[in-house]
């Protein structure tokens, strides 16, 4: 292991990471807007939009982010629709996580027993009462788990942004190897990099998550 | 004469071909406490779930105070303000403390101040002897403190009609005592309700008024010592007797010999 070499390429890690940082949480801020309207629609069964989001899921849910991609860098252009690669990498992993995030947020609503809607609809609650004060506190605590595991597993994912020539972690790595051939250098300083991206949301994750199911989950 | 508060006409409610209640007339005078009482299955439950408007009906109507109660309808969510409903498995919101659950429908819902709220809240609780536990967490509580405080929360309401459904059927003897005291004291006061309960002598204690329910239809109606001591019916007085395990201790007996 060469330290100096690890010193040179530093600069370039850093920036490759705050590229990354800023394609992955935007997508994941999407990902939440986008899968919260999509688990909305079919929670509350409107009608022609829920169809749609049935079939938004299914196709991203089911194909690979590096596919959707090509599809959103290469395809729309030809139909005259192009965005830079910064905007594809986003909307890529705002698409997908949200297939995601949909299903999360469902199934958390769902896991909301139906005699608690009643309950506060019987202090004449209204639908948007109950779903803001009751169900959605609630429901939040059943998602936490696999929320920050769809956060992680996005966050992940954008180690394939290098395919549309975003200079992200990954692509920097690769690019400096066929450089340079530093092959051990440039992984590890990759794996590290790509560990202090995700560790703190995994850490901050568990927190969170024993803090809400402390005031949660009664009898 | 007795101001009419609640009135059911020719309710009927079925579930796809199951009829559960079938043309159902029921009057309930302002003060008054009416036990429901009947095998299960017999519409106890779905007749107050239907008064609150949690169930579609297939005919009749229901009226509190000469408004129409319908699920559907834009001014749902004002009537059942005025009716408090307390359930079974109690209900209370798991995230929320003993205090945050009883205000929170009377600031949201009524938009009522605050500090009087709370201030009203806690006269309530100290009434049920559950202040100290007022910023506990609803899993800390035994069943019968919960139940206790789903029951000021519904009160805290100013409902006009009470509804209990089946409130103690979850709860061991000792907790049964202290929410039944709880309904009891409300009976006092003056408060209309609707009880839908398993504990005869509970029920002899409280009512003014005892329907005997079964497969949808009111069997028999009567002051509580008219339907307990001398029911009219064959079907009441077999219910009754399913309560006095004299005659099975006999039977036992007798044939082990």
């Amino acid at each position: 292991m060469n330290w100096s070499v690890i010193e040179r390429y530093l600069p370039l890690y850093e920036k490759a990471t705050l590229l990354t940082l800023k394609i992955g949480w935007l997508g994941v801020f999407l990902s939440i807007a986008l899968g919260l309207l999509v688990a909305m629609i079919v929670h509350y069964r409107v009608p022609v939009l829920r169809q749609i989001a049935k079939v938004y899921v299914e196709i991203f849910r089911n194909t690979p982010l590096l596919i959707q991609l090509f599809f959103i860098y290469f395809g729309l252009p030809k139909v005259g629709i192009s965005f830079s690669p910064e905007v594809c990498g986003v909307m890529g992993l705002g698409l997908l996580g949200g297939s995601y995030m949909a299903e999360t947020f469902r199934s958390g609503i769902e896991a909301v027993d139906e005699i608690q809607y009643e309950t506060a609809l019987s202090l004449g609650m209204s639908k948007a009462q109950v779903m803001f004060h009751v169900v959605l506190p609630q429901a939040v605590t059943y998602s936490t788990p696999a929320f920050v595991a769809n956060i992680i597993f996005l966050l992940k994912e954008t180690s394939v942004f290098s395919a549309i020539s975003l200079m992200d972690l990954m692509f920097t790595a690769k690019d400096l190897i066929g450089l340079y051939y530093k092959t051990a250098e440039c992984l590890t300083m990759l794996v590290v990099f790509y560990l202090l991206i995700l560790l703190p949301v995994s850490i901050i994750g568990s927190i969170v998550e024993r803090r809400l199911s402390y005031a949660s989950f009664g009898d | 004469m007795a101001e009419k508060l609640l009135t059911i006409k020719h309710l009927k409610k079925s579930y796809g071909d199951n009829l559960i209640l079938k043309d159902f007339n029921l009057t309930v005078n302002k003060g008054e406490v009416i036990v429901v009482i009947g095998p299960s299955g017999c519409g106890k439950s779905t007749l107050l779930r239907c008064i609150n408007g949690l169930e579609p009906i297939q005919g009749g109507e229901i009226k509190l105070r000469g408004e129409i109660i319908d699920g559907k309808a834009k001014n749902i969510a004002e009537i059942r303000q005025k009716i408090g409903m307390v359930f079974q498995s109690y209900e209370l919101f798991p995230h929320k403390t003993v205090l945050q659950n009883i205000i929170l429908a009377p600031i949201k819902v009524q938009k009522r101040d605050k500090a009087e709220v709370i201030k009203e809240a806690e006269q309530l609780l100290e009434k049920v002897g559950l202040l100290d536990k007022k910023d506990s967490y609803p899993r800390q509580l035994s069943g019968g403190q919960k139940q206790r405080v789903a029951i000021v929360r519904a009160l805290c309401m100013h409902p006009e009609i009470m509804l209990f459904d089946e409130v103690t059927a979850a709860l061991d003897p000792e907790m049964v005592r202290e929410v039944l005291d709880t309904i009891l004291d409300l009976a006092k006061q003056g408060s209309t309700m609707i009880i839908v309960t398993h504990e005869m002598s509970f029920a002899k204690a409280v009512s003014d008024r005892v329907l005997f329910l079964d497969k949808g239809e009111i069997v028999e109606e009567d002051i509580p010592e008219e339907l307990f001591e001398n029911p009219k019916t064959e079907r009441a007085r077999r219910f009754f007797n399913t309560f006095e395990y004299d005659a099975v201790k006999h039977h036992t007996k007798t044939s082990n010999q």
